[in-house]
């Protein structure tokens, strides 16, 4: 089974002579464990791709499952919990790291399994061995402003990886890192594929960080012109 | 984990700058509420210190306090002999209005029957007045000691005896003498008004042809007398003996058709009602604006707060976090802002109160009141910003 089936998916934004098409036809699978990226120029429609398979965007036409959950068939599945499907299937990268600038490193993590429901307690626990992992014991009691890009994003991707979601949706996670620091977090990120068996779909424009996925496929103007091999 | 506390924690000099601020204004509105009871227990101050069941005033007025009332004293003993009263006294009030240690000293002055009603209610330092001339009893905020002297009218005065927060009904305080001293400081003329006086009545009388020697002398006397006399009070007021009914009492003075007997309650309702209604109505609506003034700066603050966390609640949405989550950080924040701000404001005034120059009365209702009050406004008030909130969407969180 797919963790992230994408079938004829297009995203139409307007009406009538007016209206832009974001994403045509679009069509792609994603199995458990692969790490795929959607590489592109900015405005090509791999972030609306992107928020289409987030359960945020609404696609006009095609199909996409998640997880064996199908979500969109023409439009949301009627009856379909957008926000519990996200929160439980689901997890997010962003390219600023969007860690909430109140909440420690910790408890950002927490916050991520605190609306799963998780006893607090619990979900104490499993955020900071999610955290050491990810060599961040020393950062705990740090808010996002005392880290590092690297850290951030490192405390983002455990957010991420904290309800243990079938599909990772990272947003350029290395846009606003140095290089150093952007391979770092693309290796995490691979490793995590593979140990967690999720799938990551990462959205970039960056050519220097394909070495390290499995696949990777380029959009221009909407559209997947080409599906490549990477070193993955 | 408590996202409101969390917030707070990270912005807490703000916060707490917020909440003190304001903390300040709601302070004013309790203020406001304290001098409205002021103004009342001032009002009655006097009223309740006399612990009188009938006033009885010039026909027609509503004095003492709210008009000019004018009786003879000897009234006092046609009111004594009415069945139903055990004791009658008069009482003399004026405002009076000195100049002291180069500042003007406004304070009430109360003349009295020694041993009668309306006398000072406890004495705090030094003694009640025992001499019929020339002592005093003046209220504590008067701030005088004891033994100082103070010129009133033809004579000086010593204070003799401190007593309570006795004040008028426009908050002046209150300072007490016998009824004869009182009435000679409001109704005896100066010696060059006397004699001029008594010139003018004798040449009117020497006028008249047909008068004799005897007559006019007799006249004469007579005249000046009544024009002299200081024998006036501006009421009596009386106690009923146990089981005397008021109205068939109050009837029965007003029957003689010179005088109106005013009871406790209908002059608490002339002083409480007629007096002190505008003031009330200005501090009503005060405190009403205020209280609009307080809602606008909470929406304000919490929508602001909320414009700055767009993000944050877009990214809370984007992993999936329920509305209520959002809602309750914002509800949460916007009724702790309004707590602390009413104990900020709570702590200024009960620091504060008695430094006023007038009383301030704190009561237990009105407080509750208004934290309930500010509870709603700042329900009420988070609204504008989970509006805003539940509006923004969860994609807002990608992009740079």
């Amino acid at each position: 089974m797919y963790a992230i089936e994408v079938d004829n998916v297009t995203k139409i934004y307007g009406k009538g002579d007016t209206a832009v098409t974001a994403i045509s036809h679009a069509s792609f699978q994603v199995r458990p464990g692969e790490l795929v990226a959607i590489l592109g120029p900015s405005g090509s429609g791999k972030t609306t791709l992107l928020t289409a398979i987030g359960l945020i965007n609404e696609p006009t036409h095609g199909r996409i499952i998640v997880d064996g959950v199908t979500v969109a068939d023409g439009g949301w599945v009627p009856g379909l919990d957008l926000k519990r499907m996200r929160r439980e299937k689901l997890g997010f990268i962003f390219q600023a790291h969007n860690l909430i600038p109140f909440l420690t490193a910790l408890e950002n993590v927490m916050v991520a399994l605190e609306i799963n429901n998780f006893p607090s307690g619990e979900a104490k626990g499993r955020a900071e061995q999610l955290l050491k992992s990810l060599n961040l014991g020393q950062r705990l009691g740090s808010y996002p402003m005392a880290l590092s890009g690297g850290e951030a994003q490192r405390v983002a991707i455990a957010r991420a990886l904290a309800n243990k979601p079938r599909v990772i949706l990272a947003d350029e996670p290395t846009a606003a890192l140095d290089t150093e620091n952007g391979k770092n977090v693309m290796a995490l990120l691979k490793s995590l594929a593979v140990e967690n068996h999720s799938a990551i779909l990462v959205v970039t424009h960056d050519h220097r960080m394909v070495e390290g996925f499995d696949r990777i496929f380029e959009v221009r103007d909407g559209s997947i012109i080409r599906e490549t091999c990477g070193a993955g | 984990m408590n996202l409101a506390i969390r917030d707070i924690r990270f912005h807490r000099g703000r916060f707490i700058l917020t909440s003190i601020g304001l903390g300040l204004l709601l302070g004013v509105v309790m203020s406001m509420g304290g001098i409205y009871r002021g103004l009342f227990a001032d009002a009655l101050a006097v009223l309740h210190c006399t612990k009188a069941d009938l006033w009885v005033v010039q026909k027609d007025t509503n004095g003492p306090f709210a008009e000019s009332s004018r009786i003879p004293e000897d009234i006092k003993y046609r009111i004594k002999s009415v069945p139903g009263v055990a004791e009658a006294s008069p009482l003399s009030f004026q405002t009076i209005q000195i100049e002291r240690a180069g500042n003007p000293f406004r304070f009430f002055l109360i003349g009295y029957d020694l041993g009668g009603i309306g006398g000072p209610p406890a004495i705090l330092a030094g003694r009640n007045i025992r001499q019929k001339h020339y002592e005093m009893v003046v209220a504590k905020a008067m701030k005088m000691a004891l033994g100082e002297k103070i010129r009133l009218g033809l004579h000086e005065y010593t204070v003799v005896g401190i007593t309570g927060k006795v004040v008028s009904s426009s908050g002046d305080p209150a300072a007490y003498v016998s009824l004869a001293d009182a009435q000679e400081i409001q109704f005896k003329k100066d010696n060059d008004a006397i004699r001029n006086n008594r010139e003018r009545v004798a040449a009117d009388l020497d006028r008249l042809e047909n008068l004799t020697q005897s007559q006019a002398q007799f006249l004469k006397k007579n005249v000046s007398d009544l024009t002299e006399s200081t024998h006036t009070v501006n009421t009596v007021v009386a106690r009923l003996a146990p089981g005397a009914g008021l109205h068939e009492v109050q009837q029965r003075i007003e029957r003689w058709n010179h005088y109106r007997a005013i009871s406790e309650e209908g002059q608490t309702k002339i002083l409480t009602k007629g007096m002190i209604e505008k003031a009330r109505m200005q501090l009503g609506l005060f405190r009403v604006i205020l209280l609009v003034i307080s809602a606008v700066i909470i929406s304000l603050i919490i929508y602001t707060s909320t414009l700055d966390k767009i993000r944050v609640i877009a990214t809370l949405k984007l992993i999936g976090s329920q509305n209520r989550v959002i809602v309750g950080m914002i509800l949460q924040q916007s009724l702790l802002m309004g707590v602390i701000a009413y104990a900020v404001g709570y702590a200024l005034i009960s620091l504060t109160y008695e430094k006023f120059p007038r009383r301030i009365v704190l009561e237990a209702f009105d407080l509750q009141v208004l934290f309930a009050i500010v509870v709603v406004i700042c329900t009420v008030s988070s609204f504008v910003g989970i509006r805003k909130a539940l509006k923004v969407e969860p994609a807002e969180a990608l992009g740079g």
